[in-house]
C-alpha cells in the first residue's frame, strides 16, 4: 500500500463510568489506503462507533485512548492536543451520522451550517459560504438549491437532511469520511440514493471512507474492505468479495446466515445464538466461544490475534479451516463462492 | 405560454409543509404591543404633551385637584400629577429594562458555560445560584440598597446583582439538555471552537425559555423599583418616580384620592401590558 490515507495499530480504549470500566476497542489494527472505502459491521454495543469517535478524538466523558496509534496523514493523531485536533477535525476528516434529523441545529438554516466550515475552518467571507454551500448543495444533489439555502433541518425530508449532512462534512474538502451508520435511518430506495451519491463522491473527489453498518448488503455496495467487530475486537478483515464468499470467522458465517434470501424462503430466520459478552468482563480465550458451534478446548486460553489466511484475508479464528469448509458447503454462500 | 416560464415553480410538497403560516400573531401580543406603544409613547413625548415641569415646586398651586388646567390635579407642592406621572414612567421603565437586559446577558452567560462545561465549575456557580435565590427577593434587594445608599446607581446594583440567578438556572438547566443532542456532537466533529459551539449552535436552541421569561420579569423589576420607592429606598427626590409618588400621596388619600390612585392605575396597566407582550412572544416563539 503506497498511498496510505490511516493506519490504525494496536488501539485500546477504555470507558469508565461510575460503576464499571469497559474496554470498548481493544487490539483493532487496520489500514486504509487512499480513496478506499473500509466497512466496519458488526452488531450493536461491539465498539464501532466508540472506535470511530476515537479516531477524531470525541469520546464521551470517561472514555480514553490506552494504546495504540492513529497514524492519519503522517502524524499520529493521539499525539495531538485538543486544538491540533480541532484543526483535524471538519477539515481534514469529516464525518456524517446516522440520523439525520438530531444532526443537524433545528434552528439554523441549512445554507448556514453547510456555510460554517468553511467559514470557521478556511477563513471564507459570509458570501463566499453562501456560494460554496450552493455549490455543495448541488454536488450532493439537492434540488434547487438557491431556495433551499433558507430552509430549516424540519422542512426538508429525510434524504435531503442526509444529503445535507454530507455536504457539511464535505464542505472543507477532507481526505477521510467517517461514516457512522449513514443510512441506517433511511427507508431502502433513500438508502439507495444515498450509497450511490457517496460512490459518486468518492469517485470525484478520492476521498478515503470507513463506512460503519451493521448491514451487510449496504457493505457489500459500496465497500472495497470489510472489517467484521465482536466485542471490542476486530475478528476477520478482509477485502468484501473473499470475506463475504469465504468466511473464516464462525461469526462472520453466522452474520451471513442470518442475512433473509428470498430465493430460497425458509420458515424460520437462522440467528446467532447466545448473546454478546459482557465488555465490563470479557471471558478469556475467543471471546464468541460461547455462541460458537466450531468452538473447542484449545479455544477456552490465548489470545486470539488476527492471522493471515490468504491473501490480505485475516482471522481470528484458530478453526478457521472447518469455519470455511462448513461456509462452502452452506448453499446461499457456497453459491456465491462458486460465482 | 411563454409567459409561463417565469412564474416561479409550483410549490412542493416540503415547502407546503413548511408552515410559515403557523408562526401566528396571536391576539394577546397585539393587545400587548398597542399597550405598551402607547405608554412607551407617552412617556418619550412628555415635554411636549405637558409644558408643565414635572420638579419645579409651585406651593401656590398646591392640592388642586382635578381640573382642566391639571388633568390629574396638582400634589402638596404643587406639581402637576400628569406631568409627574409621564416622566416617572421614564424613570421606572428605562431602569427596569436596561436592569433586566443587563441580567439576561450575564445570567445567559454564566448559566451557558457552567452548563456547557459542567465539573467544578457548574458545581460552584449553582450553588452561588442556591445561595442568592434561597434569600427572600426583597429583603436581599432593600438590604443591598441600605448598604449602598439609595440612588440610581444602588437600584441597578441590587436588581442585576439578584436577577442574574434566574436567567443561569433557565438556561443552565437548557444547556445541560441541549447539549447531549448529536448535532452538538456533529459541530464538534466538525472542529468547531467551543465559543462557536455555544453562542450559534446551544444559545439559539435554549434562549427562548429565557426571553419568556424576561418579559414576565421586567414587570416583576418595576413593582421592585416601585417598591423601593415607595419604601423611600428609591430614586431620590425631586425625581417623579412611580412608587415615590404613590408614598407621597397616600396621605392625602381620604381628600385626594388621585395622588396615590393614579400612579397605580398605571403601574397596573403597563404591567398587564408587559404580560400580554410576554405571551404573545411565547407562542410566536414557541418552535413547532
Amino acid at each position: 500500500m503506497t498511498d496510505l490515507l490511516l493506519s490504525v495499530k494496536n488501539l485500546r480504549v477504555e470507558l469508565s463510568t461510575r460503576r464499571e470500566t469497559v474496554h470498548p476497542v481493544e487490539n483493532v489494527s487496520f489500514d486504509l489506503a487512499q480513496g478506499e472505502t473500509l466497512g466496519i459491521v458488526g452488531e450493536s454495543g461491539c465498539g464501532k462507533s466508540m472506535m470511530l469517535r476515537t479516531l477524531i478524538g470525541l469520546l464521551p466523558r470517561g472514555g480514553r485512548a490506552t494504546g495504540g496509534q492513529i497514524v492519519f496523514q503522517g502524524t499520529d493523531l493521539l499525539s495531538l492536543n485538543e486544538k491540533q485536533l480541532r484543526d483535524v477535525r471538519g477539515r481534514s476528516i469529516g464525518m456524517i451520522f446516522q440520523e439525520p434529523m438530531t444532526a443537524l441545529n433545528p434552528v439554523m438554516q441549512v445554507g448556514e451550517q453547510i456555510a460554517e466550515g468553511p467559514i470557521a475552518h478556511l477563513g471564507f467571507t459570509k458570501k463566499a459560504g453562501r456560494q460554496r454551500a450552493v455549490e455543495l448543495m448541488q454536488q450532493v444533489g439537492i434540488p434547487d438549491a438557491v431556495r433551499r439555502l433558507r430552509a430549516y433541518p424540519s422542512e426538508l425530508s429525510g434524504g435531503m437532511r442526509q444529503r445535507v449532512m454530507i455536504a457539511m462534512a464535505l464542505a472543507c474538502e477532507p481526505k477521510l469520511l467517517l461514516c457512522d451508520e449513514p443510512t441506517t435511518a433511511l427507508d431502502v430506495t433513500i438508502q439507495d440514493q444515498i450509497l450511490k451519491l457517496l460512490l459518486e463522491l468518492q469517485a470525484s473527489t478520492g476521498i478515503g471512507m470507513i463506512f460503519v453498518s451493521h448491514d451487510l448488503a449496504v457493505v457489500s455496495q459500496i465497500c472495497q474492505n470489510v472489517a467484521v467487530m465482536y466485542a471490542a475486537q476486530i475478528v476477520e478483515i478482509g477485502s468484501v468479495a473473499s470475506v463475504l464468499a469465504d468466511p473464516t470467522h464462525p461469526y462472520t458465517l453466522g452474520l451471513l446466515r442470518a442475512v433473509p434470501d428470498f430465493d430460497n424462503v425458509k420458515s424460520v430466520l437462522e440467528s446467532i445464538p447466545g448473546i454478546p459478552p459482557s465488555l465490563a468482563d470479557p471471558p478469556i480465550g475467543c471471546r464468541f466461544r460461547a455462541r460458537c458451534s466450531f468452538a473447542q478446548e484449545d479455544c477456552a486460553v490465548g489470545d486470539f490475534p488476527l492471522m493471515l489466511a490468504d491473501g490480505d484475508h485475516a482471522s481470528a479464528c484458530i478453526h478457521s479451516d472447518s469455519c470455511r469448509a462448513a461456509a462452502q458447503a452452506d448453499p446461499i454462500i457456497g453459491a456465491r463462492a462458486a460465482r | 405560454m411563454a409567459g409561463l416560464s417565469s412564474l416561479p415553480p409550483p410549490l412542493t410538497s416540503d415547502e407546503l409543509q413548511r408552515g410559515r403560516g403557523s408562526r401566528r400573531v396571536s391576539p394577546n401580543l397585539v393587545a400587548g404591543s398597542a399597550i405598551l406603544l402607547v405608554i412607551i409613547g407617552l412617556v418619550l413625548a412628555a415635554p411636549l404633551i405637558s409644558s408643565y415641569s414635572p420638579t419645579a415646586l409651585n406651593p401656590l398651586q398646591a392640592l388642586l385637584g382635578l381640573s382642566m388646567h391639571h388633568l390629574l390635579g396638582t400634589d402638596e407642592l404643587g406639581r402637576d400629577e400628569w406631568t409627574r406621572l409621564l416622566y416617572g414612567g421614564r424613570v421606572d421603565l428605562e431602569i427596569a429594562f436596561l436592569a433586566v437586559l443587563a441580567s439576561f446577558v450575564l445570567g445567559t452567560a454564566i448559566g451557558c458555560l457552567a452548563g456547557y462545561f459542567g465539573g467544578w465549575v457548574d458545581v460552584l456557580v449553582m450553588r452561588v445560584v442556591d445561595v442568592i435565590l434561597a434569600f427572600p427577593f426583597f429583603v436581599l434587594v432593600i438590604a443591598l440598597v441600605f448598604i449602598l445608599g439609595p440612588g440610581t446607581k444602588s437600584i441597578y446594583i441590587a436588581i442585576i446583582a439578584t436577577d442574574w440567578v434566574s436567567y443561569t438556572w433557565i438556561i443552565r438547566r437548557e444547556i445541560v439538555a441541549m447539549k447531549k443532542h448529536e448535532f452538538v456532537l456533529a459541530a464538534a466533529a466538525l472542529g468547531y471552537k467551543h465559543t462557536r459551539i455555544m453562542l450559534r449552535h446551544l444559545i439559539p436552541n435554549c434562549i427562548t425559555q429565557a426571553i419568556v421569561y424576561s418579559m414576565s420579569d421586567v414587570v416583576f423589576t418595576i413593582l421592585t423599583i416601585v417598591t423601593l420607592g415607595f419604601l423611600g429606598l428609591g430614586v431620590p427626590p425631586p425625581t417623579a418616580e412611580w412608587g415615590s409618588m404613590m408614598s407621597d400621596g397616600q396621605q392625602f388619600i381620604t381628600t385626594h384620592w388621585e395622588l396615590a390612585t393614579f400612579p397605580g392605575i398605571i403601574v397596573v396597566i403597563t404591567g398587564i401590558g408587559l404580560s400580554l407582550f410576554g405571551d404573545g412572544i411565547a407562542d410566536l416563539l414557541r418552535v413547532e
